[in-house]
């Protein structure tokens, strides 16, 4: 497969239907990487048209701003902006749901304005259209998920649903975890928590969660964001059940299971 | 002689409400205190959140059984005080039961609407008394509310309880004292719950009953006015700020931060300075180090809050130890208004006192536990937004004191230099492209 940048589509005239935006953690993280590539496995397959921006892409400032950085936000922003415009980018669709949050609600005011959805919602609307098509028998079906709601996906922006429609489609069995949805607990990496060490308390945030999606027992726990996924699985390894339980983003349990 | 009870009704009912009335423009005046900002706009959506969120109690019905025993006591409690429409023109006018005769029938029936909803105002207030004080429920028995705050909620509910008890002891000895014919009172037709107590009464000579229930009488209007003059130094001034928040709620998605037009600018103008205004001045500060910083609508939220802690449950830091609470957050962000207030009170102009929201009252540490994660502000059944000022005071933090922990420092610097939050070199950005 390969992966086009704005850069080259436009020296070849070209327009992409989407622009994917791959996030830090999508490109430099290993363990993200993998959600990228399935997510770019899946746009190829079915045929989307499609470019990255490449070395161009620059941290939205999503941690910068909710650490309190708001300058350093402003200039991520700034740049982010210029370059969007510059390619007249329509529609950007992205894996992560700080991105997406970024992107879609905080850069409008500052003059970017574009069509943004979360990879969850795309997903849903390319099983929908019927251009994804599942497997007969896949390698979930009648397995026991859990769904961990991103904070910025759920709460932040009502996403509830579409990341669940899109596994009901692997045909496995969901299992709500007690706090879910608008209840859902955090993973502990928002707000720039990702980025230092815990406040001194009792329990990691990412152990308390994981503890609550162990219970259910789910032989996988799914994600829909990078940071989420990272936490979860710290969380798997701390409670030694690494061999049975497995952390995977919603576009990596697709990839897998698409004819 | 016989207007003397009028006059000092109208001399208590003046007083009280003219008590009231200073209070709330001094609360008014705090508020405004904070930032302009202009929440007016799209008002039939705003319309809608003040009938779901505050008058259908929306969010209460998370825990059903709680949301109904909440709403028979807000109910029961406001829809009683139309009573008091009655108890105020009787004492002004000096009659009994001034709406009988032009109700008739149809009075039984109300004062009978009335006694079902006082008691079951009255069961409700006693279950959340035990809820309260014996069940120890974590949000409850939190040290958020040691001291007054505890002592607060209880006096509220020990008052509704004492009110209720009141209003239906004075039906009840009026009923008996109609059987006695006495001139003043006429027959109303029978009350439901008072007239349970009857047996109770029948004891006493008629010149003792007339007594009595001129006490409840009086120690229930009395008791109603002390109560509304209690409201507004109460965590249960949220019973009428719960209807404002509710209507200048954030109608933007959760997730959207405030922008700062003023950074905006000035990384527009370094950018680009062909733009920048000759007198353009920089920003005099950057987010909140004290109330007056904060937007009217956060020191609105630290009215309205009733303290009822399901933000702090619902908070990831709280629950898993760390000291940051979102209510108190806004028990602070309250306590410290206040202290502002009292100070303007007493020098017509605020004069600096050498403290501040930020560090006198919310601590770093506190703030530098918050993931963002939004649960605090989906859970407050008033619409208030505790991340809101935890945000602006960690703006403060980072710009005004380049107070940040170590690992902050560097991301920064990852952010500008590589432009990712993680020393990686930009250029390998699309590395994972060219792998399999």
């Amino acid at each position: 497969m390969k992966v086009r940048t704005m850069a080259e589509m436009m020296q070849s005239g070209e327009t992409p239907e989407i622009l994917f935006w791959v996030g830090c953690a999508g490109s430099f993280d290993q363990r993200a990487q993998k959600i990228t590539k399935a997510f770019a496995t899946i746009l190829d397959k079915v045929g989307i048209n499609f470019a990255i921006l490449g070395k161009e892409e620059a941290c939205t400032g999503d941690p910068a701003r909710r650490a309190g950085n708001e300058f350093l936000f402003q200039m991520m922003a700034y740049q982010n902006i210029q370059i969007l415009n510059g390619y007249g980018i329509k529609k950007i669709v992205t894996t992560c749901p700080h991105c997406f949050n970024t992107l879609k609600n905080e850069y409008p005011e500052l003059g970017g304005s574009y069509e943004v959805m979360h990879h969850a919602s795309f997903l849903q609307q390319l099983i929908d259209e019927g251009k994804i098509k599942i497997k007969e028998g896949g390698d979930f079906k009648g397995k026991k998920i859990t769904y961990h709601d991103s904070c910025y996906l759920g709460r932040s922006n009502n996403i509830y649903e579409a990341p669940r429609k899109v596994l009901e489609a692997l045909d496995s069995e969901l299992i709500e975890m007690k706090r879910c949805k608008s209840n859902g607990l955090c993973c502990g990496a928002g707000g720039a928590q990702m980025f230092k060490e815990d406040e001194p308390g009792d329990k990691r945030i990412n152990i308390e969660r994981t503890d609550e999606a162990l219970t259910t027992g789910a032989s996988i726990i799914a994600a829909a964001c990078p940071f989420c996924n990272t936490m979860m699985t710290d969380g798997v390894k701390n409670r030694e059940q690494e061999s049975t339980v497995a952390v995977l983003d919603i576009a990596e349990l697709i990839a897998a299971s698409m004819e | 002689m016989a207007l003397v009870p009028q006059i000092l009704f109208l001399i208590l009912t003046v007083v009280a409400i003219w008590l009231f009335r200073k209070k709330v423009i001094e609360i008014k005046r705090n508020i405004f205190l904070g930032r302009p900002e202009d929440l007016n706009n799209h008002s039939s959506e705003r319309w809608k959140n003040l009938f779901l969120l505050a008058l259908g109690q929306k969010k209460m019905f998370k825990n059903p059984l709680v949301a109904i025993m909440h709403l028979v006591l807000y109910a029961g409690f406001i829809i009683i005080n139309i009573e008091v429409l009655e108890i105020v023109l009787d004492g002004v006018l000096g009659t009994h039961r001034l709406f009988l005769p032009f109700l008739g029938a149809a009075y039984a029936w109300l004062i009978n609407a009335f006694e079902v909803l006082a008691l079951l105002v009255l069961i409700v207030c006693v279950i959340f008394l035990v809820r309260r004080n014996m069940i120890k429920l974590k949000r409850f028995v939190s040290k958020d509310l040691n001291g007054w705050p505890r002592t607060d909620a209880n006096y509220i509910l020990i008052t509704e309880i004492i009110l209720m008890a009141l209003f239906l002891t004075m039906n009840a000895i009026d009923l008996v004292l109609q059987t006695r014919g006495l001139e003043h009172y006429r027959p109303t037709g029978d009350f439901l719950i008072s007239s349970q107590l009857g047996p109770l009464l029948q004891g006493f000579s008629s010149g003792a009953l007339v007594v009595f229930e001129r006490i409840c009488w009086w120690l229930h209007i009395a008791g109603i006015f002390t109560f509304l003059n209690y409201l507004p130094y109460s965590k249960h001034l949220h019973i009428m700020l719960a209807f404002p928040n509710a209507y200048y709620a954030r109608l933007e998605p959760q997730g959207k931060m405030h922008n700062m037009v003023s950074v905006q600018n000035e990384v527009l103008y370094a950018m680009q300075p062909a733009l920048a205004p000759t007198d353009a001045a920089a920003p005099a500060s950057f987010g909140a180090k004290d109330i007056f910083d904060l937007s009217w609508k956060n020191l609105l939220d630290a009215y309205s809050c009733t303290e009822c802690g399901r933000c702090t449950s619902a908070c990831p830091a709280n629950t898993t130890g760390k000291l940051l609470s979102p209510r108190k957050i806004m028990m602070d962000t309250r306590d410290r208004l206040e202290e502002v207030g009292k100070n303007i009170n007493a020098n017509k102009n605020f004069v600096d006192d050498g403290k501040m929201l930020l560090h006198n009252y919310i601590s770093v540490e506190e703030l530098r536990a918050c993931t963002t994660c939004n649960a605090c502000v989906e859970a407050c059944p008033v619409s208030i937004s505790p991340l809101e000022i935890i945000l602006e005071l960690r703006r403060s933090l980072i710009m005004e004191e380049s107070n940040a922990p170590q690992e902050w420092n560097g991301t920064f610097s990852n952010i500008e230099n590589n432009f990712a939050p993680w020393k990686f070199s930009p250029n390998d950005r699309d590395q994972w492209t060219k792998e399999n």
